[in-house]
């Protein structure tokens, strides 16, 4: 049954081999896509044809053939079926789409914005899941909190300590990146893609960039893409260090919080050392990277990650022996393996609670040169299991790093200094980049024109707020702050 | 005897500071941070005092009176024990219970304060602290019994002071479990770890942090100053029932009172540094713990009359 168009991921194909399929075929495709072995990794609204009318347009993953198929089906009357319900996985992206196209998912169990609380022609509500009872009550939490973090509101029905319910309402942070796309690629649209997520600055902008060279038929060369893989997995690095370190923080011990801190501002620092940003700004463009490692730099880093994966190992190997820390990660904020499956969570958190998803594993290709890569999985799906995903990542990406470095090859790091300021005409093209929080997918289609025509930007944390809602579910309240630091998701991310 | 209330005074004075100077200290140390000077607690509050004060609309009186009630309860318990051999200012029989008592109202005024601004990070800050409270004062009540029992002294001067080396001649074994149980208390009531995380900023977790989150400026400074004279209360508690003072000079005593007190602020910075917060739930069971511990003790004695 699949008429879905198979294609790589980093590759483009002209729109019109896109089937246009009927509303029920559509449906049948998402909804049937988990018991066939995918999953949704992107579902939105394409302007289509001459008109411009939007048509649903969906990015299905197969792993184990590690290809993408995707398909469209025609809105019509601005409504169509809801598949929320046969597929939670949809549920945020259904959402989306309603809010920025004035259209209705019928039959959507929670139809309610996603980032834009004041629509002009509000069909959809804004109240949040509330229980009754006696000694029931509602704890409200943020948007401003108390430390320097990121703006999200968390309404949680308690009942003493316990969590019954957690419900996370987001979008404070909404820019309209995407919206900002159409038309380009301009000369800010590298700047926009390395600031719609900053600590993911590197996996976005390699994310983007694949998409342009699939546009423009022109692959990276072989240095450049060894010198991106090296800066995603140091980003990797110092994203994990600082999550274990926070992660200690929060359960109050001291050591390897105070130790992490540090060693994630080292490995920032090896990142600066490779682009003169601790966040890897200005290091990714198409064809490749903008600026080349000198065997005297790669020397001088190969040395900071000797000392820093030392220092790493002893600070986080306490964790692990110490009971009291242990006690405070286990079996706390569990999410079972079917529910991770059904709510379509990725990296390390889909990973902790046993799916084997990793577009390094599956969508690749060469990415990661001759480096045999671990795909890491663990069953528990606790604190604790994230967190230990997150280190086993991490001993993984040290070696990487200082494999990668020894055997850079030789050659040019990009292969034109100037993008085009017009791609191929009528094509569209996915691109899947692995994050240190999870599956990045950027999907594009471009007009007759060259230019784009619709720019799709799912960050990982789309995908697995829901997880962190659910791994709440009959929980001590004062468990949050470490179930959502284990998660550690972006908001800038989601809000777009 | 001057040199004795001289040095009793200057130790009321500078120990609560310093308790709190040590134990920033050797938490960064551990963490392998130069820390902040040992006298940064009073920068603090003098600069907390220069600060103004916002209300909240929904708060009275009650969210005022909190912090002013919680600091004289404070003092009031630190007047009425001993320091090493030198008595208490205020001495009297049965002034045990005074003592329990006024920091039992100090905690009622902290928790009601809380209540008073009907933030739900308050409220549960709040239940937690009574939680815990209702738990701390038995253990407590339990050990004094033990003390007045063991050295036959009605007050808490003649309890701590001198009689405490014949004391641990006679039922060792009793006061080694109220030492322990007090142990636990003092690490409950200062909201130390493993009960509580004092710097932490997450509201969700906190017990006493959580009281206090909307108390600014000079209100706030009357609750740090509250804290650390508490803290240095149950520190001396503990040094009194620990250190056998015996035939030491007056004066020699009170030093040596400090210098336990400091001791057990090195204790707590060195149990911060190396110790994961409990899980809330886990909180009242430790508690428990040291209530039974203490009944324990209370048993032995009886066992030994």
């Amino acid at each position: 049954m699949t008429s879905l168009l198979t294609i790589r991921n980093g590759t483009a194909a002209p729109l019109r081999t896109i089937p246009i399929l009927g509303a029920v075929e559509f449906a049948e495709a998402v909804v049937g896509a988990p018991a066939r072995g995918r999953r949704v990794a992107s579902l939105f609204a394409l302007p289509w044809g001459t008109s411009r009318a939007p048509h649903l347009a969906v990015v299905l993953a197969h792993d184990d053939a590690g290809v993408l198929e995707c398909g469209v089906t025609e809105i019509v009357g601005h409504r169509f079926a809801s598949m929320t319900e046969s597929c939670p996985e949809v549920h945020l992206f259904e959402r989306e789409i309603a809010e920025n196209w004035s259209v209705v998912p019928e039959g959507h169990p929670w139809l309610k914005p996603v980032r834009r609380w004041q629509t002009p022609n509000d069909t959809t509500t804004a109240e949040f899941f509330q229980m009754a009872g006696d000694e029931i009550h509602e704890v409200a939490v943020g948007p401003v909190h108390a430390g320097v973090i990121e703006p999200g509101h968390f309404r949680f029905q308690c009942h003493g300590e316990h969590v019954f319910h957690l419900e996370i309402a987001l979008g404070y942070q909404h820019r309209g990146i995407e919206g900002a796309l159409v038309g380009g690629p301009k000369k800010r649209t590298i700047h926009q893609i390395e600031t719609l997520a900053g600590d993911t600055t590197i996996g976005h902008a390699i994310a983007y960039c694949q998409l342009i060279e699939a546009l423009i038929e022109e692959p990276a060369t072989a240095r450049g893409r060894t010198l991106r893989a090296i800066a995603l997995e140091l980003e990797r690095l110092a994203n994990h260090v600082g999550d274990l370190g926070a992660l200690a923080g929060d359960v109050g011990f001291l050591p390897t919080a105070s130790f992490c801190g540090r060693l994630r501002g080292d490995l920032l620092n090896m990142t600066a050392l490779l682009s003169g940003n601790r966040f890897g700004r200005g290091l990714v463009r198409p064809t490749g990277v903008a600026l080349d490692c000198e065997p005297a730099r790669g020397q001088m880093l190969l040395e900071r990650l000797h000392a820093a994966a030392r220092d790493i190992e002893d600070a986080v190997s306490l964790l692990w022996t110490s009971p009291s820390v242990m006690s405070r990660f286990e079996e706390v904020g569990r999410v079972t393996t079917a529910t991770a499956r059904s709510l379509g969570l990725v990296g390390p958190a889909a990973r902790a609670s046993g799916l084997a998803r990793d577009v390094r594993a599956h969508h690749a290709g060469d990415f990661f040169g001759a480096s045999p890569f671990d795909l890491v999985t663990n069953e528990a799906g606790d604190v604790f299991s994230r967190a230990y995903v997150r280190w086993l990542e991490t001993r993984w990406a040290l070696d990487f790093v200082r494999a990668r470095l020894l055997g850079l090859p030789d050659g040019p790091i990009r292969a034109r200094e100037n993008v085009p300021s017009t791609l191929g005409a009528s094509l569209f093209a996915v691109s899947l980049v692995e994050g240190w929080r999870g599956e990045i997918c950027h999907v594009a289609a471009t007009d007759d024109g060259g230019r784009f025509l619709a720019y799709k930007v799912v960050d990982p944390s789309f995908h697995n707020w829901m997880g962190l809602q659910m791994a709440l579910r009959d929980q001590q309240i004062s468990d949050f702050p470490l179930c959502n630091k284990s998660f550690n998701l972006s908001y800038c991310g989601h809000d777009l | 005897m001057l040199l004795s209330v001289l040095l009793h005074g200057f130790a009321c004075l500078a120990g609560p500071v310093l308790m709190v100077g040590m134990i920033q200290r050797t938490k960064a140390v551990f963490a392998g941070r130069r820390g902040p000077p040992l006298l940064q607690f009073v920068s603090d509050l003098l600069k907390l005092f220069r600060r103004g004060v916002v209300l909240s609309r929904t708060t009275s009186w009650v969210f005022l009176a909190g912090p002013v009630i919680g600091l004289v309860t404070a003092a009031l318990a630190l007047l009425l024990l001993p320091l090493g051999r030198h008595a208490a200012w205020l001495s009297f029989e049965g002034d045990f219970v005074l003592f329990a008592c006024a920091l039992g109202l100090g905690r009622f005024f902290t928790v009601a304060a809380a209540l008073d601004t009907g933030s739900p990070f308050e409220g549960m800050g709040g239940a937690r602290e009574v939680t815990l409270g209702a738990l701390a004062e038995p253990a407590l009540f339990m050990g004094f019994m033990v003390l007045a029992r063991a050295t036959d002294a009605g007050s808490l001067s003649d309890m701590l002071g001198g009689s405490m080396t014949a004391a641990w001649r006679e039922s060792g074994a009793s006061l080694t479990a109220i030492g322990l149980s007090w142990c636990l208390v003092l690490l409950a009531e200062n909201a130390r770890i493993p009960f509580d995380d004092p710097t932490t900023h997450l509201e969700l977790t906190m017990i006493h942090e959580a009281m206090i989150l909307d108390h600014t400026g000079p209100f706030l400074a009357l609750i740090f100053l509250a804290s650390s004279l508490r803290l240095f209360v149950f520190s001396l508690l503990l040094v009194g029932l620990v250190v056998p003072f015996g035939t030491l000079e007056t004066p020699v005593s009170v030093l040596v009172a400090l210098a336990g007190a400091l001791a057990v602020a090195l204790s707590i910075g060195i149990v911060e540094s190396v110790l994961a917060r409990l899980r809330l739930v886990q909180v009242p069971k430790l508690m428990v713990a040291s209530v039974l511990m203490a009944a324990f003790g209370a048993v032995l004695l009886v066992g030994n009359a």
